[in-house]
This record gives C-alpha cells, structure tokens and sequence, in this order.
C-alpha cells in the first residue's frame, strides 16, 4: 500500500465490504437500436449503480454497440431451476402451433 | 420426466455430445469447472497484463493518429479482461479471489507478453503476430462448450481484428520507410516470430491438457493444428512485407499444401513460464502496485455509495 490511513472502529475491508469482491456485481443489459430489447450482455464491478452504468458503457458499448444500458444488482436476479427442462419448457401442447391444423389448399395463405 | 429422474451426468454428456452449450447454473463436473475457470482466468489475466508491453509506447508513438490508435487497443485489451472475468465469475469464483491468484503467481498469464517491447516497430509485430496467434486461438474458442466464455470470444474477435490490422499496417510504413525502419521491422520480427509460435502451446504429444479439454468440447483444435494454421497463414504476410522469416528448415510443402517449419526453443518457453523470462517479476510488480494504489479509489467510491444510500433511506422517513 501506497499509504496508511488508521482504520475506524468496524470499518469494513473494501475488498471484502457487502461480497467477497468489496464492490457488488452488476448483470449489464444493452438496447442495439430503438426497437429491440435490452438484451443481457455480462456483468461489472462497480460501487453504485450509477458507477455501474458508466463502468458499463466503458466495457461494453466502446463500438457503438447500443443506445440504451440497464445495469441490475446481480443479486436481484431471480432464475428458474436449470435443471426443470422437462417440467417448465416442454412443448406437449401441438395444438397451440398453426401447423397443427390442416387447412384445404383452396383456401390459400392463412 | 420429472425432476428426480434427470441423472446430471447424462444431462452434461447429452449437451456436449449435441454441442449445445453448458451454461452457468447447469451441472457440470467439478474437473469441468475447474478446467474452465482456469483457462478463462489465464485468458483474462493475459489480456490485462497484455496492457503493459504495448502501454509502453503510448507515449513514444511516432504520431498523434498513432497514439490515439494505440490508446484505443489497450482500452480493448482491459475490456477483453473484463468480459473475461465476467465470464468467470459465473462459474463462482470471485473477481477478488482471481486477482489474489494473478498477483501470488497462482494463476498465470500468457509468456508471450513477459518479452519486453524495445522499438515502436514490436507495437506493429505484436499487433500483427501477437493478435494474429490470439485471434487463431479465439476463432476456435467461439465454439467451445461453456456459453459465456463462447459469447465473451465472440465479442473479442468482433474487436481483435483491427488489432491485427493496425499493427500490419505499422510493419507495412516501416518496411516501405527507411533502412533504419526496415532494419527496426526485420529485428522486431526476428524476436517476435518464435515467441508467437510458441503461444500455441506444448506439441500435441506433450500436452497434458489437450486430450480431456477436446472431449469437453472446451478445445476443438489441437495446439500443433492451430500452429500450422497461423504459420501458413503468416509467412505469405511476411514475404509481401519483405520480411526474412527467422528459420532455415522454412519451406512451403506441395505435397502438404503447408508449410514446414523449424523445432521451438521449448526450453526458453519452459523457463519463461516457470517465472524467468525477460520482464516476469516487473509485469507483477507492476500490476500490483496500480491495485494497491487504486485502493483509496475503490473505498471512496464504496463510502461514497454508502453515504448516498444512507442519504435517500433519511429522506423517504
């Protein structure tokens, strides 16, 4: 270290503070182009989430690469079982798909 | 198929065969896990320390364009790292832990980048072989099996060529400038050339990793295949720069459609991986000392989160 500043009473290490990696972790989502969604990209280190945003567009957008940039406290992601495969994202329903039905070719485009 | 019937094994065997992608919350074996953290964490600590042999000459770049061009392919190499360690983090181990493994000499970094950068010409022969070997490696690994390493590659290539471009394009002003420059392109080619073969890794025969790293999908070319590939891909470059390849056994192959070339010194890179090559110690050193002496940024802008917390917690009572 570079310099030595006493520490306060239960202050805590940076490095350590709130997780293991002293800043938190944010989950970054960029917008390519007006009309289309954000669309998740990886994640930062930052203090807050408005060091988060510009620690983001420095990572991830130094291209141009979008227009738009949400940053989410990884922490406040909420994910589905990976291994729920068959019970959540099964396809037995066939009958929700148009090509399941059979239509006259007199008909035409439908 | 409910849940409980779903052996993990066959799951993980199941999405590698289909060369589908394995993804963070997925089971995967430990050995998988820890194979993947290594590879990524060497990856992204080489493109971080990547920084300091080209940041050398950021300030010594012969012009404005120069510079500013140099300046923008370190920005790269620090997000390359960063996209990198991204990646890593998703199979749980922390960004403060592969720090503490970079710096204890834990984890390593690519050799290559513990050679030193002695004339501006080495700025255009890094760029040209350094990346041009990083960019054969990484065309592969945007294939490999674990997705947010996959999709980090892919961001990473999307960048890397201008890299190689721009330091071709160096060698060409100097090859066409005067015999000082030629003479600086030639030396720094010279000291480049093995050093970027060698990137690729022990041959085949003596890679201890290559073998388990394939049926993962984690690797889908062999170290020797992705040499070849970038050793006739080069030597065309080298000649229409004018350049004299350094290695006597060089020669194009007709019946192969490839070029041979000459044994690496696999001695000196043993003895750079091992911590003695050239710049080793003051590549740490130096790495450590700007995380030190970032540390009173890092904890101010921690207070200064915590204050502005504090402060909108008083305002909604």
């Amino acid at each position: 270290m570079s310099y030595d500043v006493p520490r306060e009473e239960n202050e805590v290490d940076p490095e350590f503070a709130g997780t293991q990696n002293g800043f938190p972790l944010w989950e970054v989502f960029v917008r390519a182009q007006r009309g289309l969604n954000h669309v998740h990209v990886g994640s930062v280190h930052a203090a807050d989430a408005q060091s988060a945003t510009q620690a983001a567009r420095d990572v991830y957008t130094r291209r141009a690469e979008g227009v738009s940039l949400w940053v989410v406290a990884s922490e406040h992601i909420h994910a589905s079982d990976p291994d729920a495969q068959g019970d959540w994202f099964n396809d037995s329903k066939p009958y929700r798909h148009p090509t399941f039905y059979e239509i006259p070719e007199e008909i035409g485009h439908m | 198929m409910t849940r409980t019937e779903v052996d993990p094994q066959a799951r993980f065997d199941e999405i590698i065969e289909a060369g589908e992608k394995v993804e963070p919350r997925d089971w995967m074996p430990e050995a998988y896990r820890k194979t993947m953290i290594r590879q990524i964490a060497q990856h992204a600590h080489s493109e971080v320390i990547g920084q300091q042999p080209e940041g050398n000459w950021i300030t010594r770049a012969p012009s404005l364009a120069r510079k500013a061009i140099l300046i923008a392919k370190v920005q790269d190499e620090a997000g390359h790292g960063l996209y990198l360690y991204s990646a890593a983090e998703t199979l749980g181990v922390s960004r403060h832990e592969l720090n503490e493994m970079l710096h204890s000499g834990r984890q390593k970094y690519s050799s290559i980048f513990n050679y030193p950068t002695l004339s501006w010409a080495d700025i255009g022969a890094i760029g040209w072989l350094v990346d041009g070997a990083a960019i054969t490696n990484q065309v592969m690994l945007t294939r490999t099996s674990y997705g947010p390493y996959s999709r980090a590659m892919i961001r990473i290539c999307k960048e890397e060529s201008f890299h190689q471009r721009q330091g071709y394009e160096i060698m060409l002003a100097l090859v066409n400038g005067t015999e000082q420059q030629k003479a600086i392109a030639q030396d720094a080619f010279e000291r480049w050339w093995w050093p970027s073969l060698a990137m690729f890794g022990p041959p085949d025969d003596q890679s201890t990793h290559t073998e388990q790293s394939q049926a993962w999908g984690i690797k889908l070319e062999t170290n020797d295949e992705l040499r070849q590939k970038f050793v006739d891909m080069t030597v065309p470059q080298a000649d229409y720069l004018g350049l004299t390849v350094p290695d006597p056994e060089l020669r194009y192959d007709e019946d192969s459609g490839h070029y041979h070339f000459g044994e690496i010194d696999w001695d000196d890179f043993w003895q750079v991986v091992k911590g003695n090559g050239p710049c080793n110690r003051e590549r740490i050193a130096h790495k450590t000392k700007a995380w030190d002496d970032g540390a009173w940024v890092r904890e101010a802008a921690l207070a200064h989160a915590a204050k502005q917390a504090n402060n909108s917690k008083g305002a909604e009572k």
